[in-house]
């Protein structure tokens, strides 16, 4: 077998398009720029003698053209590699690393193409997320992230090699290497080559996705939790305990990020049980909220109101005793170990535990002063004080009243908020302190690779380009639905 | 003015008190001094030895004790070595009796600790390095700042045209680039002798061999030169450079929709002195306070950056202090970065009150 090349057998022709269109791209903007600091400006309409608009174009104009046209024909060659890939869906050789990668990818596009085309259809049925699909720029966040999300969802489908399968005559292999004697059966290439163990480097950045995925919005989705059952009341009461929480918030706001983690996630702390202690707290908070949820909600429906209270605080509570305790685990202190093995419905492994709730930790305070701030703005509002007068008790008006007109600005905090925690999380597997060693997620990947940054770069960087790329996603989308929801 | 300074000095140090308890007590745990035990003294010590080893060398009293000793409000502990007749205590130098040394020692005398790992007292460690990382944060700011500002300005000041959205996207771009991701960008870029940009100059006859820039910032320890130091100063401005151009860029967009700008319009002043004479001063109130607040955020940065391009500055020291049990080092890295993280909010607080007249005045 042969050692794939980037392009194939289209690159005879697309990659002078590709680069045709690169360099077109760059004297455009070249142009466009010296001529704005001459001072040059772009045409006007012009009105002519029969009442029909004319745009006047000057050079300015044309420069944005040619860039305009040469963005197409790359984006249009781009397509072409994609398309090229799933044709000679079965012959590597022909598609090349890039087609061979749109090939792999097949179950992404399927899944963004349906989405996609069905949000459309719909839109003006879908609310908020219907229109996302008016604003260019969130449709871009939103397609980026969908990518990750569907590259996790399919992760298994579209990873030729596993995670940690180690061919050791692949080390340091470059993009394309063949493998020295393939199985039956087994994808004969590794398409963006072997890291310094000799693990697929497409392979371990599709299954990073699953793993930063898995933890990145669950643990932003605690951390709102937390920070909105502590933040509705400060803002709503005020007084010593808005004064007490907020010195609290600002507490761990104060404490640099890096030293944080260092003091949660090494060895010694976690024999000591703290981060067991800090879920114990953190965790019980989603079950609170619930509870309060609906418990205000339907108050004067005792029965009601009974069942699904009730369903929230044994299901939640279950589940909660589940995960903070790990009766096998002898390490742990006493009080982690009391509950019985055969209700303990699953085990988090240590190690994902402590870093989940590390990432709570850090993001909760800030969420609650964003949640504080929108209180003490939404309750001054009319219907606030209608409410009051209703005689509603004060969670009613928090989770009821409140909340639900706050949720323009923590939605977008939210999206926000997921990329920065990617971020972290990928700061923890930078520094050797993530879920495990041979986790394939994009921290420890890049972590791995920049030993031998500039000899064999290739390894650090798909996972460097995959976190820049779902990070920018997410800022994108929030900014499309800040740009929509502010439309209103 | 002055009981609000106050007041906001007072909590300052409430917090800061907090704060180094809470790490001393994170460091100070059994494991923790378990390991320390062992490492100092005998790796296959039995738990009876660890206790008495540790109950030797003034680890024994009670957590709040000891954390007084090392604030220095407590006397240090003293004690008789039984078999040597020596004394031993935490201010005490080899062979001093009490009465010799001082009776206390600690974070408000001066005394830093001892570095169990370097085998050198703290404050000689911890001065050399927050120097060289005092280098890397002045370039960084230098850098990062007047990019930001003007970023901001070009873009806020004709919102939603074509600039903007360039400039935006640009902005958006780089606060999606965490340091360890345009770290090893740049490095490959720019400093790899494979790939990148290097070969092509190499190839091309404007560069003499090697590469554009270095990849380790090891020898700007002794020498700052543009080819050693650039790419971690600009891989630590590039991450914060977006947030504060967006910063700068709502502030920027809000002013020039305010009233005066209108009437300084409607009376023909120029667009260039509407932006640098009105506009600006006000556009820059909201970033001042970011810029402050970014410092203990650029913390992070700096650790990052310090141990990408192995840069022996005081992030590189706090990572060798965490993953080294190194005690006494690591609360006094902690010390430094709540102090500065404090130092910072307080500054911004007074600078925002201090800039903007709507709140002097009243």
């Amino acid at each position: 077998m042969d050692t794939l090349t980037w392009a194939g057998a289209l690159g005879t022709i697309l990659n002078p398009v590709l680069v045709a269109g690169v360099l077109v791209f760059v004297a455009g903007f070249v142009a466009n720029l010296a001529m704005s600091l001459v001072g040059m400006r772009p045409g006007e309409w012009v009105v002519q003698a029969d009442h029909a608009l004319k745009l006047r174009r000057r050079p300015v104009d044309y420069a944005l053209l040619t860039m305009k046209y040469a963005t197409l024909l790359c984006v249009l060659a781009g397509l072409g590699y994609i398309v090229g890939g799933l044709v000679w869906m079965g012959d590597p050789q022909r598609a090349g690393i890039l087609g061979s990668m749109a090939a792999r990818l097949l179950p992404v596009w399927i899944a963004l193409l349906a989405m996609f085309a069905l949000s459309i259809l719909f839109k003006r049925r879908l609310g908020l997320y219907g229109k996302l699909f008016d604003s260019p720029v969130g449709m871009i966040g939103l397609g980026l992230v969908m990518f990750w999300v569907f590259c996790a969802v399919f992760a298994d489908g579209i990873a030729p090699h596993g995670p940690i399968d180690v061919i050791s005559q692949m080390r340091n292999a470059k993009p394309g290497s063949a493998l020295p004697a393939p199985g039956d059966g087994q994808f004969a290439w590794y398409l963006l080559g072997g890291d310094n163990l000799g693990r697929c480097v497409f392979s371990r950045m599709i299954y990073g996705a699953f793993e930063v995925l898995k933890i990145a919005p669950l643990a932003t989705l605690f951390a709102f939790m937390v920070g909105i059952t502590l933040g509705l009341p400060a803002g709503y009461y005020g007084g010593r305990l808005d004064t007490g929480l907020t010195f609290l918030a600002n507490l761990v706001l104060a404490f640099p990020v890096i030293l944080l983690f260092y003091l949660l996630v090494t060895p010694e702390i976690v024999a000591a049980g703290i981060p067991n202690y800090l879920s114990m707290v953190m965790f019980l908070f989603p079950i609170l909220f619930a509870a309060i949820l609906f418990n205000s909600r339907y108050r004067t429906q005792p029965l009601r109101r009974n069942l699904i209270v009730g369903v929230c605080v044994i299901g939640g509570g279950v589940a909660y005793l589940s995960l903070i305790s790990n009766p096998s685990d002898l390490r742990l202190p006493m009080l982690f170990r009391l509950w019985p093995e055969a209700l303990d419905l699953f085990d988090v492994p240590g190690n994902l535990l402590i870093v989940f709730v590390s990432v709570v930790f850090v993001n909760a305070p800030t969420v609650f002063r964003i949640v504080r701030g929108l209180v003490l703005d939404i309750k001054t509002r009319d219907y606030v004080a209608a409410a009051q007068t209703r005689g509603e008790g004060p969670w009613y008006i928090m989770l009821w009243e409140i909340l639900p007109n706050a949720r323009g600005p923590l939605i977008v905090d939210f999206c926000l908020r997921i990329g920065y925690t990617s971020i972290l999380l990928g700061t923890l597997g930078f520094f050797g302190l993530g879920v495990s060693p041979e986790s394939p997620d994009w921290g420890s990947t890049i972590n791995e690779g920049r030993r031998l940054l500039t000899i064999h770069p290739h390894p650090a960087l798909p996972p460097a380009l995959a976190l820049m790329s779902l990070v920018l996603g997410l800022n994108l989308l929030a900014d499309g639905l800040r740009e929509e929801s502010l439309k209103d | 003015m002055a009981f609000f300074i106050l007041r906001r000095t007072g909590v300052m140090i409430l917090t800061a008190l907090c704060l180094t308890f809470v790490v001393f007590f994170l460091t100070n745990l059994a494991p923790n001094l378990e390991k320390l035990a062992k490492t100092q003294g005998n790796a296959r010590m039995s738990d009876a030895e660890v206790a008495s080893w540790l109950d030797r060398n003034g680890y024994g009293g009670p957590l709040v004790v000891r954390y007084g000793e090392w604030l220095g409000v407590v006397p240090g502990w003293v004690r008789l070595d039984e078999p040597s007749g020596q004394w031993r205590g935490r201010c005490l130098a080899d062979g001093q009796s009490p009465d010799q040394a001082p009776r206390r020692c600690g974070l408000l005398q001066g005394d830093l600790g001892y570095s169990t790992v370097s085998n050198d007292e703290v404050a000689n460690i911890i001065g050399g390095r927050l120097a060289l990382t005092g280098v890397l944060m002045f370039w960084a700011f230098a850098v990062m700042v007047p990019a930001a500002l003007v970023i901001g300005i070009l873009a806020g000041m004709r919102e939603g045209s074509r600039t903007d959205r360039a400039l935006s996207t640009f902005s958006i771009g780089t606060t999606a680039t965490p340091e360890y991701v345009s770290g090893v960008l740049f490095i490959v870029l720019l400093a790899s002798s494979q790939v990148g940009i290097s070969p092509l100059l190499v190839n091309w006859g404007w560069l003499d061999g090697g590469t554009l820039f270095l990849g380790s910032a090891r020898s700007a320890m002794d020498d700052v030169t543009f080819w050693n130091f650039t790419l971690p100063v600009i891989t630590i401005a590039f991450y914060g450079i977006g947030y504060i151009a967006r910063m700068t860029r709502a502030a920027m967009a809000e002013v020039m929709t305010a009233q005066y700008i209108r009437t300084a319009r409607l009376k023909g002043v120029s667009f260039r002195n509407i932006v640098l004479k009105h506009a600006l001063r006000n556009a820059l109130i909201a970033p001042f306070t970011v810029i402050m607040l970014q410092i203990p955020w650029l913390l992070t940065g700096v650790v990052i950056v310090e141990t990408l391009f192995n840069y022996n500055g005081f992030g590189w020291t706090l990572v060798q202090a965490a993953s080294n049990n190194d005690i006494e080092l690591l609360l006094a890295c902690s010390v430094v970065a709540v102090f500065v993280v404090l130092l910072t909010q307080l500054i911004s607080d007074i600078g925002y009150v201090f800039l903007n007249p709507r709140i002097r005045i009243s």
